[in-house]
């Protein structure tokens, strides 16, 4: 807080008044409050300090927070075991013994949201984590150094993207076998295309632009460039992409596990959750919609925290 | 006296859907130690492409560079880096030069980081030193470039050029984005700072009273070809090529009633793609002859530290 209020001490706009050479500008600060230089933040001290301001998005972050805590408690949170049935109480609606009602075979809704988000969680981040690292590398060095290896990468993508992404999944669970870690790879390497398009084409035009050309002129390597200035820079599209694909990947992982590829039951998983109520929709609904509104609310909260994070890790936009 | 800088016939070709672009046209040209070159000429006659060839930010197509009698155009990019310490560059727009995301005491001490050089120099202290030899406050540490002005910001470019000791920095048109209350500032502490580190100066510019202030030699640059060079004053009181007459009588005259016969150009600058045979300037002269139109007056040395390339001249000396 000390150092918002050293911030706010100074005239609103510290710039505008033009000071001749740079003797003059030392003398105005001095004979005010003593010129004290600043305490350098480290750049994501600094990120963290403009996404504290955004509510919406601390309100994403602490939702994703309270998920992940629920993912790692989940043995206490939960009421119930997620594999136990009650064939006398099937598909029951919410009440007081079953807050969010039974499934088909009598289990707890609840305790099966809660310990779905492990699986769901986990599906999401390291799917997406798969995706952007490979699509966003993929995209950058096509997109920086064009020429043949860019019409090689991009050609690769083409094929990547001519084939459904569910069916490419499927292709590759039922080549390697089910199982989480496989889903995981399946449902992320089925994505890479749509991050390596988006990022080859921020590169395009960040490439261009003279601070580029500055950091070549100071000696710096491409790697360098690339990751420091380039990709920093290319970063908005990708964030807002990625918060939209953990959805999908959670979705994706639903499917597959529908059709028997994806993580085997009793384990939950909120996809395969919602498309197990799905048949039920007319005498059961909540089956079908409380995992559709955990996945909802996961979805929301990322979105908000997206945006925050977005916003946050673009100076200009300070204030 | 001893030459920092020695060009010889260096050539830039784009290629060009619409066919082969000379950019620059077999250039040569020297910069003494501690001078400072001024090259003027138009809009895109190749001022830009000349000072980034000499850099090799551009590769140059063909030509020598001599820089301390090395020459660069043999060396790998590897070894290039190395002399990246000793030559920099200040660039016009000072919007688009600088990172947006990354703070003004980043952005200094990069080449530093580049180098691994941060830790030995001082680090933060090394970044204090440069912002306060650029006449920058101590405040300003932790803004990013768009808080700033365009003064300030065209300060912070600076400071990144001097932030290796450099011993020659290419000056492109480095205050023709700048309002001119802040124009004079930024050419008073590159002269300043020329005099107190003893660099030396390519500066580029199309506003000759800029040139004129700032430059001891100047060369005239059409078409992608030097057409004269001598010291700033001989350019301004006898000029010999009839282009740099055309382009001395443009400069207005800040005196009511004050009139100077004007020569004024007809047509425009032709496409560097098919430059008129003969003499470059053949097109547009008001003094062209029929040999002009048919092979191209070579450069020679009118008066001592006077060179021009115009048949007038070179047929009046008999060469």
């Amino acid at each position: 807080m000390d150092k918002d209020k050293e911030k706010d001490q100074q005239p609103p706009h510290p710039e505008a008044g033009y000071s001749i050479g740079g003797a003059s500008e030392q003398a105005g600060v001095t004979n005010g409050i003593q010129a004290k230089a600043p305490k350098q933040r480290g750049q994501w001290a600094e990120v963290w300090h403009r996404l504290k301001k955004n509510r919406m998005a601390m309100f994403g972050l602490t939702v994703i927070v309270i998920i992940i805590l629920t993912a790692i408690f989940a043995d206490v949170a939960a009421p119930y075991s997620y594999r136990t049935q009650n064939l006398r109480r099937i598909a029951e609606s919410p009440s007081r013994d079953h807050w969010l009602g039974t499934d088909e075979l009598g289990r707890d809704i609840f305790s099966r949201i809660i310990y779905g988000t492990r699986i769901s969680l986990q599906v999401g981040f390291v799917a997406v984590s798969i995706s952007v690292i490979a699509g966003g590398f993929l995209g950058a060095v096509s997109g920086y150094y064009g020429g043949k290896l860019d019409n090689i990468i991009m050609r690769l993508m083409d094929v990547l993207l001519a084939i459904p992404a569910i069916l490419l999944a499927i292709a590759i669970v039922s080549a390697f076998g089910g199982g989480l870690v496989n889903v995981m790879i399946a449902v992320g390497i089925s994505s890479i295309p749509i991050y390596a398009r988006i990022v080859k084409a921020s590169v395009i035009s960040i490439k261009e632009q003279e601070f580029i050309e500055a950091a070549r002129a100071v000696g710096a390597k491409d790697f360098r460039i690339i990751f420091k200035h380039v990709l920093p820079n290319a970063m908005a599209p990708i964030i807002v992409q990625g918060t939209i694909g953990v959805a999908i990947a959670i979705l994706s992982a639903a499917g597959l596990s529908f059709i028997g590829l994806g993580i085997q039951p009793p384990t939950p998983e909120w996809g395969a959750m919602l498309s197990g109520g799905r048949m039920f929709i007319r005498t059961a609904p909540h089956i079908a919609t409380f995992p559709g509104i955990a996945i909802m609310i996961t979805i929301f909260a990322l979105n908000l925290l997206g945006d925050g994070l977005r916003d946050a890790l673009d100076p200009r936009l300070k204030q | 006296m001893e030459h920092v800088l020695e060009v010889k016939n260096l050539h830039k070709d784009f290629h060009t859907k619409k066919g082969l672009l000379k950019a620059v046209n077999d250039i040569s040209f020297y910069i003494a130690k501690g001078e400072t070159l001024g090259i003027v000429g138009e809009s895109g006659c190749g001022k830009s492409t000349t000072g980034r060839a000499v850099l090799r930010l551009v590769e140059p197509t063909s030509g020598e560079l001599y820089f301390e009698g090395k020459d660069i155009l043999k060396l790998t990019r590897n070894q290039m880096r190395q002399f990246r310490k000793d030559m920099q560059i200040i660039f016009q727009d000072p919007f688009a030069s600088l990172d947006p995301r990354i703070s003004i005491s980043e952005i200094i001490a990069e080449p530093l980081r580049v180098f691994n050089l941060y830790r030995n120099q001082g680090g933060a202290k090394r970044v204090a030193e440069l912002m306060d030899l650029v006449g920058l406050s101590k405040r300003l540490v932790n803004s990013f470039p768009h808080e700033l002005d365009g003064g300030r910001r065209q300060r912070v470019g600076v400071a990144r050029a001097l932030a290796l000791d450099p011993k020659f920095i290419v000056c492109d048109e480095p205050v023709s984005a700048l309002d001119v209350s802040i124009q004079a500032q930024i050419l008073n502490l590159l002269q300043d700072l020329q005099k107190r580190l003893g660099l030396t100066y390519m500066f580029i510019s199309h506003d000759l009273s800029v040139v004129r202030h700032m430059s001891s030699r100047v060369g005239v640059m059409y078409l992608g070809k030097i057409v004269e060079t001598t010291t700033s004053h001989t350019i301004f009181t006898s000029p010999l090529h009839p282009y740099t007459k055309a382009l001395l009588s443009a400069i207005p005259i800040p005196k009511y009633g004050m009139k100077r016969q004007r020569t004024i150009l007809e047509g425009d600058v032709p496409s560097p793609i098919n430059p008129p045979k003969g003499c470059i300037f053949s097109a547009r002269c008001p003094q062209v002859m029929e040999k002009c139109r048919q092979q191209a007056p070579p450069l020679v040395e009118a008066a001592p530290e006077h060179t021009v390339a115009c048949f007038l001249i070179s047929d009046k000396l008999g060469k």
